[in-house]
């Protein structure tokens, strides 16, 4: 194992974070600020509280996965997009680093990296409403392995984008919609007959509410159900980024 | 001389269906410089892209110090350091922080020290805490070097490497890569610049259309696809080449001031001698005399001339 090559590649994700603190961090702190203005306090006064607990606690996972979601994406995406983009990519190919190692060190900066913002979304969060974490250890546990997951799936979609808008298509046209279709803002219970069927084939559904559960006990789908769905994600990801580095596939032809 | 690097059958045939390698076989020995020449598009890039782990060879096998590119890549890779023809840095790093990124990502321990001398001797430490996107053109070039030297490499890579550089860099640059062959790196370079190739390489390999079409040490190659040349300044300008001089291969200036006759130094016969002596008997005199070696571009624009 090359583990001074995964450093090297983390270590300099990471300092593109810190460079870019204003869009990495202060940007998602602001907008999901922003949510809870619009969406706590004017839904908020309408619907007082959902299962129990209060509209503006409700929300609060589901902003989590939001931004979790879309930042492990671009993240991932653009951090191996941009070498490729750019050409720097060809140090990477002729370095003796295995296709694992490059895994681990891009989809490690991109993961750690969602994970930090999704703490500091918690701790905003905790500003404006009294939270509570029931089971914390699943709480991190849905957080890691969504990062993971989606930052998987980011690493996938940068390595087949050939374009700054194809890289920007599927987490604008499937993503975003997904997620705020996947109750981030109320419970699916909410919603009238056939749309409640519906809704169960969208995967982020599950990641929000088993990270729901992880807050407050409460949950739109059982909680195995949900853990289950995310590791098949995992697992469909890790399957797709297998077959990429086999074939080599818009890397090495 | 062992050689550092073997290839083997090597081609390549990209998805599009065209063919950019056919059956390459090249060895290169340790320690040596060796120069690739060949026009745009006959698979010089193609095949150091090959050996350096970049594009996946369609056939054949590829061993550097006895280490298979593929079963042994890890090996194989270390000992390569590669600066490709295009500049391609990340812009928003600094210089410092980019070069130990590279020698962190070929597996090495860091060494600020080894570092700092890689900059010094590239005049590069002035700017190590500028971001790569403030750097010239030529110094964009030199941080790559830095970068390919940063992990100690044995074998070097340089893909055009003087590319749009200007004349003062390139005496820099052919000064390096002096100083790393007397440190026991071999070094490969391809190159538009058969000065640059007659200059510096021991041997030289020319490639057209995917296939190799010669290796040889470079001054047995000046030596034998060599042509001369005999120019003489005559005395009294010519209107044209007298009758009696057509055996010879000569041609007549424009202004008809200057005689050029061109000959095989190898022959057993050059006919300078009695040339000269034919010249005397017609009358014609000349005020100055010289010849001239064939340079190694007007041997390399024969050779792909000749290849169908």
């Amino acid at each position: 194992m090359n583990l001074r090559a995964v450093w090297a590649i983390y270590r300099v994700e990471m300092a593109r974070a810190f460079r870019t603190v204003l869009q990495s961090i202060i940007s998602p702190v602001i907008s999901t600020s922003l949510y809870f203005v619009v969406f706590g306090s004017a839904i908020g006064s309408r619907i007082t509280e959902i299962d129990g607990i209060s509209y503006g606690a409700f929300i609060v996972p589901g902003l989590i996965m939001l931004s979790l979601l879309t930042q492990s994406i671009s993240n991932a995406s653009f951090a191996i997009y941009f070498p490729k983009f750019v050409g720097s990519i060809y140090e990477l190919l002729s370095a003796p680093v295995s296709y694992l190692e490059i895994v681990i060190a891009y989809v490690g900066g991109a993961a750690t990296k969602s994970i930090i913002l999704g703490l500091i979304i918690l701790a905003t969060a905790s500003l404006f409403v009294p939270l509570q974490i029931e089971h914390p250890f699943w709480m991190i546990a849905f957080l890691v392995l969504t990062a993971v997951t989606f930052s998987l799936f980011g690493f996938i979609i940068g390595i087949w984008a050939k374009s700054f808008e194809q890289l920007q298509l599927v987490p604008l046209l499937i993503v975003t919609p997904l997620t705020f279709l996947g109750g981030s803002f109320y419970s699916i219970h909410m919603l009238p007959g056939i749309w409640k069927t519906i809704t169960l084939f969208n995967p982020v559904v599950y990641l929000i509410s088993g990270f729901r559960w992880s807050f407050y006990g409460k949950a739109d789908v059982s909680v195995g159900v949900s853990l289950g769905m995310t590791l098949v994600f995992l697992a469909v990801c890790i399957a797709i980024v297998a077959w990429i580095f086999k074939t080599g596939y818009r890397l090495r032809n | 001389m062992p050689s550092i690097l073997s290839i083997s059958g090597v081609s390549k045939t990209y998805a599009t269906g065209f063919t950019a390698l056919k059956e390459v076989n090249l060895d290169i020995q340790r320690g040596e410089i060796f120069a690739l020449l060949g026009p745009n598009g006959a698979g010089k890039t193609t095949l150091i892209s090959i050996v350096c782990g970049i594009v996946n060879r369609s056939t054949g096998t590829v061993t550097v110090d006895g280490h298979d590119i593929s079963k042994d890549y890890r090996a194989a890779r270390s000992l390569i350091g590669l600066v490709p023809q295009e500049l391609t840095i990340d812009a928003f790093e600094s210089v410092w922080a980019t070069v130990n990124y590279s020698r962190g990502l070929f597996g090495k321990p860091a060494n600020p020290a080894f570092v700092e001398k890689v900059l010094r001797d590239l005049s590069l430490w002035d700017k190590k805490d500028a971001k790569a996107i403030t750097l010239s053109g030529g110094m964009k070039r030199r941080l790559m070097i830095a970068k390919a030297l940063s992990h100690e490499p044995r074998i070097l890579f340089l893909d055009e490497p003087t590319a749009g550089v200007d004349v003062e860099l390139r005496q820099d640059m052919w000064e390096m890569v002096r100083r790393l062959r007397e440190d026991g790196v071999t070094i490969i370079l391809t190159t538009h610049y058969i000065e640059e190739a007659e200059a510096m390489a021991d041997r030289v390999g020319v490639i057209n259309r995917g296939e190799i079409i010669l290796v040889e040490n470079k001054a047995e190659l000046m030596r034998k696809l060599g042509r001369k040349r005999l120019v003489l300044e005559l005395r009294n300008p010519l209107t044209a080449i007298p009758e009696t001089f057509s055996r010879y291969a000569l041609e007549l200036s424009p202004d008809g001031g200057q005689l050029t006759y061109t000959y095989d130094n190898q022959a057993e016969r050059p006919g300078v001698a009695s040339l000269i002596r034919d010249l005397e008997a017609g009358g014609i005199q000349f005020r100055d005399i010289d010849t001239q070696n064939s340079s190694l571009e007007e041997i390399f624009v024969n050779l792909v001339r000749r290849d169908p």
